[in-house]
C-alpha cells in the first residue's frame, strides 16, 4: 500500500503499482515486493525484523530512528506501503509517530513492543494502529501484514469508487449518515461497484492513478465535449459507456474513465432538469440549523446533481458530520496556516495583483504540499487558483487527498464577509472568499469586480475571494484552456468559455505538517453551473489533489467548471482548527470524473472524518466564542453583492469562523446547492457562524 | 575429524543451551533465517545483542547506585532489554529481566536491587555460554 503515496491517494495504489511494476499479474506476486519501513531503536531488534521480513519477501528499509522515518516518509510519499514500529522509542514516543504517519500520509502502521499489556494494546488501537504485534515478533506474524495494505487500500479504493459511480441516490443515504462513512458508507455502494471490479487491475488502476502509474483521466474541455457529442449522437438514453468510448476514440481513455464521467453527467442533467426539487432542500438546509451532522441531504443532493461525486459526497459528509460536531470548527488557525487562502491576510484584496500574490502563494503552497498524488491534471480546466481557494478560508482543509473532483465544485468560501462578494459573478466564481474579519470587505468588491468580469467572460472565474479572485481568475480563466494543475491544489478554477458562473472547484490540498497533524485542506468543489452556457462540462473535474497537509498549506483549488448548470455544489469542507491535531476537514473532495479521482477522494475522506472528528469538535467550541458582530457588519455591506451573486447563484451559505473569517462560502447556484445541512445555518446561528442564505432570504 | 568433532561439540553446546532452557525457540528461529548469502547471520545478531546488553546492564547498575534511584529510567531500559532478550531467544536472561521489572513495579527498590543483581549473572553466564559457541 503506498503508505507514502500522497494523502490523495490512499495507499493502495503504491502496492499495487509496485507489484504491477514488475510487468507480473499483481495478483501473482503480491505480497512480494510489499514495501515495508521499519523503525526500531534497538538495532538487534532491527536486525532481526529485518531479516525476517526480507525472508518474506518483502522490500525492507530501516530505521533506527523516528524522526529518520517520518523524514523518509515524507520525502518519497509513494515509497512504501506500510510501516512497523516500535513503541517506545528515544526520540518519538511510537504513537505520535503512528500518528503522524496516519496523518500524513495514511499509511498502515503496525506497532510492536515487548510490552503486552493491555493498556498499551489499547493506545495502539485509539491511535490508529492496524495491527499490534507483541516482541519477539515471529516471523509467521510478519507474513501476513501484507493484509493490512491491502484492507486499507481496499477501503480507499471504495471510497473513490462511490464518488465515481454514483447512483443517484444510492449513494447518498449511505454517505451522509456515517460519520466514519469513508469506509462504513462507502462499503454499501462500494461493494457494488467493487464487486464489479473483483479485478485486481482495477483497483490497481484506480490505485495508480492517484499515485502513480496511470494517468488521472483529466476530463479537459474539449475531451468533455467529445464525450457529450457522443452522448448526444447516442442519445442520453442510449449512452453506454462502451459506445460513448467508441464514439470517443480517444486512446488512453477507458470505459471506467467514461462510466463515472458519465455518471456525473448524468446526474448533473438531472439536476437540471430536477432544480425544483433542490431549492426545496436547499432552503430546508440553509435554514436548518446546523445539525450537528450534515444533513445528508446536502451530500446527497450533491450526488445527485452529479456534481458531486460519490466520493465528494463522502467527503462531504464525513466533512459534514465532522463538522457538526465542530460547527464552526473552522480552525482559524488552522486556516492561518494553511494559507491556503490567504484570505486570512488582509492583503486580499481584490487587486489583482495581490490576488495573483495570493494565488502565488497558493500555489506556492498547492505545490508545496502537492503530494505526489495529486493528480492536479486531473483539474483538467480547473484551474482553481490556489489563491481563489486561499481566498476562500476554506474552511474545508481537507487532508490532502483531494482527488480531482471533476463535478463539484465545492468551493468552501468561509467567510463571513466574503458572502456578498464572492457569488457575485453570475459565474459564481466560487472562490471563497474569505474575508478574515479584518476587514476584507475587500472581498465583495473584488468579488464584484470580478464578478463583473466573469459575466459573459468564462474564462476568468473571479473567484470573488479577494484574493483568489484575481487569481482565480486568471486561473479560472482557463477553463478551456488551463489545464493547469496546481501541484497540490487541485482547485482549478476554470471558467468555462462562454459560462459565466463559475463552477469552480475547489480542491483543497492540505499539506499536513506532522505538527500540524490536522490542517487539512480540502477543496470544495463547487460546480457553479451557469444557465448561462453550457459550457463544457470540462470544467467539472474537480480534482483533489491529494491532499497533503500541511499545516500551512492549504491548497484550495477552486475548479470553475463552467458548468451548465448553475448549480453550485457546495461541499463543506471544514476547517478544523487544529489544535493539536483537530484539523478541518473538508471532505469535499470532489472527484474528477473519472475513477482515478476516486482515490484521492477517499484518502481525503478517511483523512477528514477522522480529521473532522477530532478537529471539528474542537473547533465548534472555540467558534462558538467568536463573537459574529465583526462578520456581520462587512457582511451586510456586502449584501448587495451578495444578493446580486445570490441572484445568479442562488444562495450560498458561508461559515464564518469565530473570527469572523469565513471559512466556508458556499455557492449555490439557482439550482439547488446541496449542502450538508449541517453547513448551512441559519444566521443566527452562532455556534458556526455560518449563514446561509437562500436567494430569497438573504439576510441584511 | 576435526572438523566432524567441532560440529559434534556445536552441536552439544547447542543442544545444552535449549535443554537448560538458555535459548528458547527464538534461537532456532534465527538459526532458520540464517542463509548462504547470511551465515553468519545469528552471530552478528548475538554481537549486537550483547553489546547493547551489556551497555543496557551497565546503565542500570549505575542508575541502581543514584540516589535517588531513577525507576523509571530503569525500567525503560528493563524494557528495553526484555525486547532484545526476547528477540534472540534469551530464555533466562529474559525471565530475570521480567522479575526484576516486576519487583520494580511493586517499588520494591531493594528487591529490584537484588533482581538486577541476578540478572547480571544470568546474563554474563549467558554470554559466556554463547561467546565460545560462535567461535567454534
Amino acid at each position: 500500500m503506498n503508505s507514502s503515496s500522497g494523502k490523495s491517494y490512499m495507499s493502495t495504489a503504491s502496492s499495487s503499482v509496485l507489484w504491477k511494476a514488475g510487468g507480473d499479474v499483481v495478483a501473482d506476486q503480491f505480497p512480494a515486493g510489499l514495501r515495508v519501513l521499519v523503525v526500531d531503536d534497538d538495532p538487534t531488534c532491527l536486525m532481526i525484523l529485518e531479516k525476517m521480513l526480507k525472508a518474506c519477501q518483502y522490500n525492507v528499509t530501516k530505521c533506527n530512528r523516528a524522526e529518520t522515518a517520518l523524514s523518509m516518509l515524507r520525502e518519497n510519499r509513494n515509497g512504501f506501503d506500510i510501516v512497523i514500529s516500535d513503541v517506545h522509542m528515544p526520540d518519538m514516543d511510537g504513537f505520535k509517530l503512528l500518528e503522524h504517519i496516519g496523518l500524513e500520509m495514511d499509511l498502515p502502521v503496525i506497532m510492536m513492543s515487548a510490552d503486552d499489556g493491555k493498556n498499551v494494546v489499547m493506545k495502539g488501537v485509539t491511535h490508529g494502529a492496524c495491527d499490534y504485534l507483541i516482541k519477539p515478533v515471529r516471523i509467521e506474524a510478519l507474513k501476513n501484514i501484507w493484509q493490512h495494505v491491502v484492507r486499507k487500500r481496499k477501503n480507499e479504493w471504495k471510497d473513490f469508487e462511490q464518488s465515481g459511480s454514483v447512483e443517484e441516490g444510492d449513494r447518498q443515504p449511505k454517505q451522509s449518515e456515517d460519520a466514519d462513512y469513508s469506509s462504513s458508507a462507502n462499503e454499501g455502494n462500494w461493494k457494488s461497484s467493487k464487486r464489479r471490479k473483483d479485478d485486481e487491475d482495477e483497483n490497481d488502476e484506480r490505485d495508480d492513478t492517484s499515485t502513480l502509474k496511470k494517468p488521472r483521466v483529466v476530463w479537459s474541455v474539449e475531451l468533455h465535449q467529445q464525450f457529450v457529442a457522443a452522448v448526444n449522437q447516442l442519445g442520453i438514453e442510449k449512452a453506454v459507456p462502451k459506445k460513448i468510448l467508441e464514439l470517443m476514440n480517444v486512446p488512453g481513455l477507458t470505459r471506467e474513465n467514461v462510466a463515472s464521467h458519465l455518471q456525473k453527467y448524468r446526474l448533473y442533467l438531472r439536476r437540471l432538469s430536477g432544480v425544483s426539487q433542490h431549492p426545496s432542500n436547499l432552503n430546508n438546509s440553509f435554514m436548518n440549523p446546523q445539525d450537528a451532522t450534515f444533513g445528508p441531504l446536502d451530500l446527497q443532493a450533491l450526488a445527485a446533481t452529479g456534481q458531486l461525486p460519490a466520493q465528494s459526497l463522502a467527503t462531504l459528509q464525513a466533512a459534514g458530520l465532522g463538522r457538526s460536531t465542530a460547527k464552526s470548527g473552522i480552525p482559524m488557525p488552522l486556516i492561518d496556516q494553511r494559507n491556503i487562502f490567504s484570505f486570512e491576510n488582509p492583503k486580499l484584496r481584490f487587486g489583482e495583483a495581490q490576488q495573483q500574490h495570493v494565488n502565488n502563494n497558493k500555489q506556492m503552497n498547492l505545490l508545496h504540499g502537492i503530494p505526489t498524488t495529486m493528480e492536479p491534471k486531473q483539474l483538467a480546466g480547473l484551474h482553481h487558483t490556489a489563491q481563489s481557494v486561499g481566498n476562500m478560508n476554506m474552511p474545508v482543509l481537507s487532508h490532502g487527498s483531494q482527488s480531482s473532483q471533476n463535478n463539484p465544485l465545492l468551493m468552501q468560501m468561509a467567510q463571513p464577509q466574503a458572502r456578498g462578494q464572492m457569488l457575485n459573478d453570475s459565474t459564481v466564481s466560487l472562490a471563497p472568499r474569505l474575508l478574515s474579519p479584518r476587514g476584507q470587505s475587500m472581498l465583495s468588491n473584488g468579488m464584484a469586480t470580478n464578478v463583473s468580469t466573469r459575466n459573459g467572460v468564462p474564462e476568468n472565474i473571479r473567484a470573488p475571494s479577494y484574493n483568489p479572485v484575481s487569481q482565480t481568475s486568471s486561473m479560472l480563466n482557463f477553463p478551456m484552456n488551463h489545464t493547469s494543475e496546481l501541484p497540490g491544489n487541485s482547485f482549478p478554477l476554470v471558467s468555462t468559455p462562454g459560462i459565466s458562473s463559475l463552477a469552480p472547484k475547489v480542491a483543497f490540498q492540505e499539506d499536513v505538517n506532522s505538527e500540524v497533524k490536522g490542517s487539512v485542506g480540502f477543496m470544495p468543489s463547487y460546480d457553479i453551473f451557469n444557465d448561462l452556457n453550457q459550457h463544457k462540462p470540462q470544467n467539472w473535474e474537480l480534482q483533489n489533489v491529494g491532499m497533503m497537509f500541511n499545516s500551512s498549506q492549504h491548497s484550495n483549488s477552486l475548479q470553475g467548471n463552467h458548468d451548465h448548470t448553475q448549480s453550485i455544489l457546495v461541499q463543506q469542507g471544514f476547517l478544523s482548527g487544529q489544535n493539536r491535531n483537530s484539523t478541518v476537514i473538508s471532505k469535499p473532495m470532489f472527484l474528477a470524473g473519472d475513477s482515478t479521482g476516486h482515490v484521492n477522494a477517499q484518502n481525503s475522506n478517511q483523512h477528514l472524518n477522522s480529521l473532522l472528528d477530532n478537529t471539528v469538535r474542537v473547533k465548534s467550541e472555540r467558534v462558538a466564542d467568536a463573537a459574529p458582530a465583526n462578520l456581520y457588519p462587512d457582511h451586510f455591506g456586502q449584501e448587495d453583492l451578495m444578493s446580486a451573486l445570490l441572484k445568479q447563484v442562488g444562495s450560498f451559505f458561508s461559515l464564518y469562523d469565530t473570527d469572523g473569517d469565513i471559512i466556508l462560502l458556499i455557492l449555490t447556484s439557482k439550482f439547488p446547492i446541496f449542502l450538508q445541512q449541517d453547513i448551512i445555518a441559519p444566521a443566527e446561528n452562532n455556534d458556526f457562524d455560518f449563514d446561509g442564505y437562500s436567494i430569497d432570504n438573504i439576510p441584511v | 575429524m576435526e572438523s566432524k568433532h567441532v560440529h559434534q561439540q556445536i552441536a552439544a553446546m547447542r543442544q545444552s543451551f535449549f535443554d537448560e532452557e538458555v535459548l528458547d525457540e527464538k534461537f532456532s528461529q534465527l538459526e532458520q533465517l540464517e542463509g548462504k548469502d547470511n551465515p553468519n547471520f545469528v552471530e552478528e545478531v548475538f554481537t549486537m545483542y550483547f553489546r547493547d546488553s551489556t551497555a543496557f546492564l551497565e546503565t542500570i547498575e549505575q542508575a541502581m547506585k543514584t540516589i535517588p534511584i531513577d525507576s523509571i529510567k530503569v525500567d525503560n531500559i528493563l524494557h528495553q532489554l526484555k525486547g532484545s532478550s526476547a528477540s534472540v531467544g534469551a530464555n533466562k536472561v529474559l525471565k530475570e529481566v521480567n522479575k526484576t521489572r516486576q519487583v520494580l513495579g511493586k517499588g520494591n527498590l531493594e528487591g529490584t536491587k537484588a533482581g538486577i543483581l541476578e540478572l547480571r549473572k544470568e546474563y554474563d553466564s549467558f554470554k559466556a555460554k554463547l561467546e565460545p559457541y560462535f567461535q567454534v
